[in-house]
């Protein structure tokens, strides 16, 4: 809450909606999606409709409005990674965890997601989880990352 | 040796400190335009070196600067854009992660010459490391003294606060950018009003790229002329690229704007060259939005000419032969890539970033998308290829924001270069799927069709 203050202090009165993303990433840290009750909760501290809420949840691609696993694997699928491989690696990780992209291992642990480009073109293929860029992946740094994630499934969530 | 503006101390150890940073000479612009310079002179520097944005569009600062409305008793706010997205372009966040004190003196600077009280940096929200890394410089600039009331003394206050966006490529079009920081979804405005005259809370705005704002530090400290002397004709100054595909040394390389390609390319002091001993097909100098250009227009114009790495130089040919600077996203494609799965990948990418406000954009990305797919796995019609060309068209322009020319530039460029791939791929589906085409495509400038 008093982070809240903060940011919402950041902004001339009268402009809290402007804190709205930020919050917005708060929140997700937090519970771990965005689901109804919890946009509402987040209208009612910035003093919006609920639907302003919404409409910005669901617009915006780092905002799930549906459960994740803990850990969410997050792998850059645009041009410059595709072409050093990224395709390999999405597929390595669907057979390594058992799950397609979009989905979320049986012990929800894991979910693996295919995003838009990360701005780490040079350094590709990479993958992003919680806030920490993986980058140069091979199939041996996504076995590391993954045994190191099962054994203690902590990310740094963005927004905390 | 190549002369470096921006990143001359990135490699010092622990320059991201504020007192590592000011060690090595920083803050000096900010000592000089408060303490000798007025506002205006400030901008006149700008002008005077020449400095054009450097975000993709190239529109020169201190124009921009010029068009701000200054109405009685209305604040006015400096907006850095700092929502990198364009696929191939990472080199704010290098600058952002190594220097975070350069862009915030930059801010300072910028601020005091625009009569700004209360800036934004807008940062895209994967970047929340950075975010952290910024907020950190940010703390300290406060507390000596460089944020505030009344820095050192001149009676200007400023206060910076950085922003996060939440995964939108949209929201680097500066109308988008100014909704998101408005807390609404990204949708960009129609112009006019400008956001010069109405942008953040309808109030004068000015947003500019992280790169165009870390550069006015260098201009403010050796002037305007100094700066315009470096560089060729309109490109003046030092450019970041960003290099990153097939090349031997990917990374961010500050550049004179005065080199050719082939040395960008080739030079061990750049790119190092293709990797594995490949050759050459194509390269995407500007980010993906931009024309891609056959290995034939790569070094040399279709006049002939060297080509260097300049705004004039890399859209020279126009695009049936030119590509552009763009953001200096350098994407470089070795013999083994295939064109129509790149553009297929590309414009997958703005399908999924288009805000869905324009129907030409959020219906015609998806129909590209599609055709491409079905090129790409086989399953494509010979009349797909001027279906592709047809939609790509009726896109252009006709959308409030350029989206709509970015998703439709990089399809018409590589139907325009490579149509012939694209037919193999009808012609020939399975060899498709078990081979590239490689350098087949080997032509000769004559057959080339605008």
């Amino acid at each position: 809450m008093k982070e809240v203050g903060r940011i919402t202090a950041q902004f001339p009165e009268g402009m809290q909606k402007s804190a709205l993303l930020r919050v917005l990433h708060l929140a997700q840290a937090e519970f771990g999606w965005l689901s109804v009750p919890v946009m509402d909760y987040v209208a009612r501290l910035l003093h919006l409709n609920p639907v302003e809420v919404y409409e910005v949840a669901t617009f915006y691609s780092m905002y799930d409005t549906k459960p994740m696993g803990k850990v969410k694997l997050e792998v850059c699928r645009t041009g410059p990674c595709m072409i050093e491989g990224a395709e390999r690696i999405v597929k390595y990780i669907e057979y390594k965890l058992g799950i397609k992209d979009s989905e979320t291992t049986a012990d929800g642990v894991f979910t693996l997601k295919t995003v838009e480009c990360l701005g780490a073109c040079g350094y590709a293929p990479m993958l992003q989880a919680g806030e920490k860029f993986h980058e140069h992946l091979t199939e041996a740094k996504v076995d590391e990352l993954i045994e190191q994630y099962k054994a203690n499934p902590v990310v740094n969530y963005m927004g905390m | 040796m190549a002369r470096k503006l921006l990143l001359e101390n990135a490699h010092i150890e622990g320059i991201h400190t504020y007192d590592v940073y000011r060690k090595n000479g920083g803050y000096r612009s900010v000592e000089k335009a408060l303490k000798s310079m007025s506002p205006e002179d400030v901008v006149e520097e700008v002008k005077k070196s020449g400095l054009r944005g450097r975000g993709g569009a190239g529109f020169p600062t201190g124009m921009k600067w010029g068009f701000i409305a200054k109405p009685e008793g209305v604040p006015r706010h400096l907006l850095c854009n700092a929502d990198e997205s364009e696929p191939g372009t990472f080199k704010d966040r290098y600058l952002m992660e190594k220097i975070p004190h350069l862009l915030i003196e930059g801010m300072i600077v910028s601020s005091f010459a625009l009569g700004a009280n209360h800036s934004y940096i807008y940062i895209r929200g994967e970047y929340m490391y950075v975010l952290r890394i910024l907020e950190t410089a940010i703390a300290e600039a406060y507390a000596n003294g460089w944020l505030g009331k009344n820095i050192m003394g001149s009676g200007f206050n400023l206060d910076l606060s950085v922003s996060p966006g939440a995964g939108a490529y949209i929201c680097g079009e500066e109308t988008a950018l100014i909704e998101s920081l408005e807390g609404k979804r990204g949708n960009p405005r129609m112009k006019p009003p400008f956001p010069a005259v109405r942008g953040l809370w309808q109030r004068p705005t000015v947003v500019n790229n992280v790169e165009t704002i870390a550069a006015v530090v260098p201009i403010v400290n050796e002037g305007g002329d100094a700066y315009a002397q470096i560089g060729i004709g309109r490109s003046t100054g030092t450019k970041l690229i960003s290099a990153g595909g097939n090349i031997n040394k990917p990374g961010v390389y500050e550049i004179e704007m005065n080199i050719t390609v082939e040395e960008f390319i080739y030079s061990d002091t750049y790119c190092g060259g293709i990797k594995n001993g490949k050759k050459l097909k194509a390269c995407v100098p500007g980010g993906s939005s931009v024309p891609i250009l056959p290995h034939y227009l790569v070094s040399k114009t279709a006049a002939g000419q060297d080509r260097l790495m300049t705004y004039e130089s890399l859209s020279d040919g126009g695009f049936a032969t030119g590509s552009m600077l763009g953001s200096g996203g350098f994407i470089v494609y070795d013999e083994d890539q295939c064109i129509v799965r790149n553009t297929w990948n590309f414009t997958r990418f703005y399908h999924h970033e288009s805000c869905g406000q324009c129907s030409p954009c959020r219906e015609g990305t998806g129909w590209m998308e599609k055709v491409l797919h079905r090129l790409e796995n086989g399953h494509g019609k010979i009349e797909d290829i001027d279906l592709l060309w047809d939609i790509q068209r009726k896109i252009e322009g006709n959308t409030i924001c350029p989206l709509g020319d970015a998703a439709a530039w990089p399809v018409a460029s590589a139907i325009r270069h490579f149509r012939e791939e694209f037919a193999w791929h009808v012609k020939e589906p399975k060899a498709c799927l078990e081979r590239n085409y490689g350098l087949v495509a080997d032509r000769t400038f004559e057959t080339v069709t605008a």
